[in-house]
This record gives C-alpha cells, structure tokens and sequence, in this order.
C-alpha cells in the first residue's frame, strides 16, 4: 500500500529490526502492545493528519496516559522531542525521541458525534468519529467508556492565545513526516486515525498513516 | 471543644455510649452543618429552607455530594489559600462524565470564567459557571498525584500531612462505587495557570487579590455527582503544603433554560443546553418552573 515509504531512511533513534510495519487506512483505528525499549514510528503519508492516541500500561489498563501529568511534568501544553508521556500517577510509559513536525497537541482532546454536534451542528452527529474508534478498537482490550481519557492528537495543532482563545488550526505536517516513540514500559498503544471533516485537522481529507515498530 | 473523656469513663458499654454521645454539639473548623440551615455563614439572598448543603473543608480534605438538576453549588476561597479540584459525573450514569478537552475546545476558550459551561464526554452541559468573584482557575494542569507530593513535600497520602488531590479523588469516587479507572482530568478554582501563546509554557499566577471570600458558583444542568478536593495546585511553588479551608454550600434553583441569558451565550453552549434539556425530558427528570 505504502508505495512511497518517506520511513525508508529512518533516524538513528529509530534503526533497528522491523517488528511490525502496517498500514492504517484513513478514518480507522489501530492498536499494538508496543514492547518495552521498542520504538513506534507513526509516518503521516499524506500531510496533515491528526493520529488520535490513547495509551495504556499493557499489564494493567487502570494505569493510563493522562495529558495533564504529561504537561504538569513538561511545564508546558506542547508534545515535543523528549516529551515523556505518563500515567495519572506520574509513570512514563513512552517517550519521544524523533519528531520532523516540531510540536504536537494534547489539550485538544478527541472528536466525538456529541462533541461535533456542539461545535459543528447536529447535522454532523451521524458522522464517524474518533470516540467510536476509540471505543471500538478499545473493546478487543476489555476497555470501555470508562476508560476513556483525554488523548494525544499527533500532528494537531491547537495554540492557546493571550486571552486564553484556543483552538484547532492548520497543521504544521507534511506527507512523510515523522514522530517516534519509544516505549519505556510494555505500552497499548490506541490509535484512531481521525476521521474528522470540519475543521483542518486532517487537512479536511481524512489519509492514511503507517505504522513502524523497530527494535533496536 | 468538651473536654475529653477519662479513659476509666469507657470501661462499660454504658460509660462508652455516654462517652460518645456527650461529644454531640461539637463544633470543628471544617465539618458539615446539618440542617445546612444551621451554618452560620448562609447567604443573605438564600432563604434558609432552599440551602441544601453547608460544610466547610478542611485543607488537604475532601467531599462529595450528589446534587439535583438545577441546584447552585457554591464553593467559597474563606481565608484566600483554597484550591477546589472538582470532578463531575452524571448521577444516574456515571461513566458520562467532565470532558476537560471538550470543556475548553467547545468554548474555543482555555480559561475559565463566569458563563463557561462543564461539559461531558456526551455534548451535555453538567454544570454551569454562573458567578466567578476569582478570575484564577485551571483546566489543564489536573490534581496533584501521590509521587508528585511525595516528591515535594515527603508524603502524598490521605491520612498524611501532605493529601494528593488524586488520592482524595480515590476515596471520594468509592464512596460511589467508582475507582481509579474513573478519574478524568480534573478542573481547579482559586489558584490561576496562563500558558505562553508562543512557547505553551505554563505559568502559575496563584489565587486573585484579594483571596480570601472569592466564590465561584456552579449552576448543575443535570443530576450530579460532584467530587470536590481542597488541596495545594500542583504548580504551586512554595515548598510547604499551603491549603486553607474550602467553603460548600449549595441551594434550589433551575437550570439553564431557554431565556436566560446564558442559554444563547453561544452557538456551541446553546446546542449544549438543548442536548442537557432532551435529556431531562427523555428521563422525566422534572425541574422548578
């Protein structure tokens, strides 16, 4: 599928041998037990494309990614190289070591048909959404709703103004752009390759992504 | 305070039944006040048989109440060094739940303030903020964890020197059969948090001038649980635990309804409302014309 693999040269943080490397069609979930000391790279192939992600400590789902100890840790709302991404309890669970965007998001949470109802109209409601991915591919793991937090948005952008104005803007990806990721423990990793179509996170045409996991 | 019993006074069931029942009337800096009637800081505007609710909160402690469609929850800053970390969930179904990411991305607006609705994960307005006297409240940086305050102050337990919001969550979410799985990020009153439009740096601007007496009043849309935390911002700098007593009280009301002022505040806020209206009239849950 991946006719034009940008990943083929790959940085240094991210050589080693391919242990999984598939294709996620747009608008679909993901999820993969990524190793402790593996790496995942997501490669965004057509530009623009918000990679929703949750993440989970694979022996025990109750310890999940949280964005506000991620941002309390860092000092700041931006997901950049060396980010540590951590649990509610303060745990890493991946960190990132390769980045060609220069920033990722946090604050901006999934979309949702509730949530598009509210933003967009409800006109919108019977539209697919990130939660229905995240909800669907979350079941093949015993997680539910309840489970459900706010996520990481890879290759969003969404700044915060003076005034406290904050909102979802043109991305500052391109097709082959990269962000690596490596697991600090044994880390589910869900993924919903956003499906959304009224505003530009996606560049308002939902592509594919690719995802690469390496053992160094 | 009565003076404390002899030991010798509770070697009979009979002494030690007198023993516990002549501490009634007590009267402590933090507790709740039943009847609410009886708090002695009620409102002027309140008429007594409308308060519902009244308890002080100790810095460092926690409660949780379970509120009707409609009631104003009232948290009040008493002596200026609260931080009231708040999760809310509907009461009947309470895997919906405050959505902080949708909260501030629906409002297109990061920073708390008077009008701001609370969302769930369900496009429904839980709660309303009606009136803000602060100004300074948080809605990215969460609560403070058991490592984070171990880390800053050598303890982060409930029963040590030191509570962590998240550990207080803990208990007040099993008082509804609820765990660590069902604690979302959390909003904060009192203590303030700017993020740096360029960097996205944040910075901890502390409580408004003055602190002591700012109040922040929630309007509920639908029935709620509501967990409230009194415990230091994590991005608080001084190094020992500061956290002074959180006020709670609440009252009757109604909620937003079409008319108010708030209800067409903005376009994303009004569907809000009329999703939060739907599903009171789809569940019958009648609310004070």
């Amino acid at each position: 599928m991946s006719a034009a693999s940008p990943a083929d040269v790959v940085p240094e943080a991210v050589r080693g041998d391919v242990v999984r490397d598939e294709h996620v069609p747009a608008r679909a979930p993901w999820s993969a037990v990524v190793a402790a000391g593996d790496v995942l790279t997501i490669v965004d192939l057509g530009g623009n494309q918000a990679v929703d992600c949750l993440l989970y400590d694979a022996h025990d789902h109750a310890q999940r990614y949280s964005a506000a100890e991620t941002m309390l840790a860092q000092g700041g709302i931006f997901l950049v190289t060396g980010t540590v991404l951590r649990t509610g309890e303060g745990a890493p669970l991946l960190t990132v070591v390769a980045d060609d965007v220069g920033r990722h998001d946090t604050i901006g949470g999934a979309c949702s048909k509730e949530s598009n109802a509210l933003r967009y109209g409800h006109h919108t409601v019977h539209q697919h959404a990130c939660v229905e991915n995240f909800l669907i591919e979350g079941s093949r793991w015993g997680l539910g709703k309840r489970d459900l937090v706010s996520n990481i948005n890879w290759y969003m952008n969404v700044p915060v103004e003076a005034d406290g104005t904050l909102g979802i803007v043109d991305g500052l990806s391109a097709p082959g752009l990269r962000v690596s990721l490596r697991a600090d423990v044994d880390t589910l990793v869900l993924v919903s390759n956003c499906p959304q179509v009224n505003n530009p996170c996606n560049g308002f045409d939902p592509t594919p992504v690719r995802m690469i996991v390496t053992r160094p | 305070m009565p003076p404390p019993a002899a030991r010798a006074d509770t070697a009979t069931t009979y002494a030690a039944r007198d023993h516990a029942r002549s501490m009634a009337g007590t009267v402590a800096e933090a507790m709740p006040y039943l009847p609410p009637s009886a708090y002695p800081g009620v409102p002027a505007e309140v008429a007594p048989s409308h308060l519902v609710w009244a308890e002080t909160v100790a810095g460092g402690g926690y409660t949780t109440l379970t509120v009707a469609a409609g009631t104003v929850l009232q948290l009040t800053d008493l002596e200026g060094d609260a931080c009231a970390h708040l999760l809310l969930y509907l009461a009947d179904a309470s895997w919906e739940r405050l959505n902080v990411a949708d909260t501030t991305k629906v409002a297109w607006q990061g920073y708390l303030g008077a009008g701001h609705q609370l969302l769930s994960d369900q496009g429904r307005a839980l709660a309303t903020i009606v009136e803000d006297t602060s100004g300074a409240h948080d809605a990215f940086c969460g609560t403070s964890t058991l490592a984070r305050n171990t880390q800053r102050y050598g303890d982060g337990s409930p029963q040590g020197p030191a509570p962590a919001g998240r550990e207080l969550f803990t208990l007040a979410a099993a008082k509804h059969g609820l765990t660590r799985r069902d604690l979302p990020p959390s909003v904060s009153f009192f203590k303030g948090v700017r993020v740096d439009p360029a960097s996205g740096a944040f910075t901890f601007t502390g409580a408004a001038d003055p602190a002591a007496g700012a109040r922040v009043r929630l309007r509920a849309e639908l029935p709620l649980v509501v967990l409230v935390a009194d415990v230091p911002h994590p991005l608080d700098p001084r190094e020992t635990y500061t956290c002074s007593r959180l006020e709670v009280l609440a009252w009757r009301g109604t909620p937003t309804v079409e008319g108010d002022p708030l209800f067409s505040r903005t376009p994303e806020g009004e569907r809000a409302y009329r999703n939060s209206a739907a599903y009171r009239a789809l569940r019958g849950i009648e609310v004070p014309a």
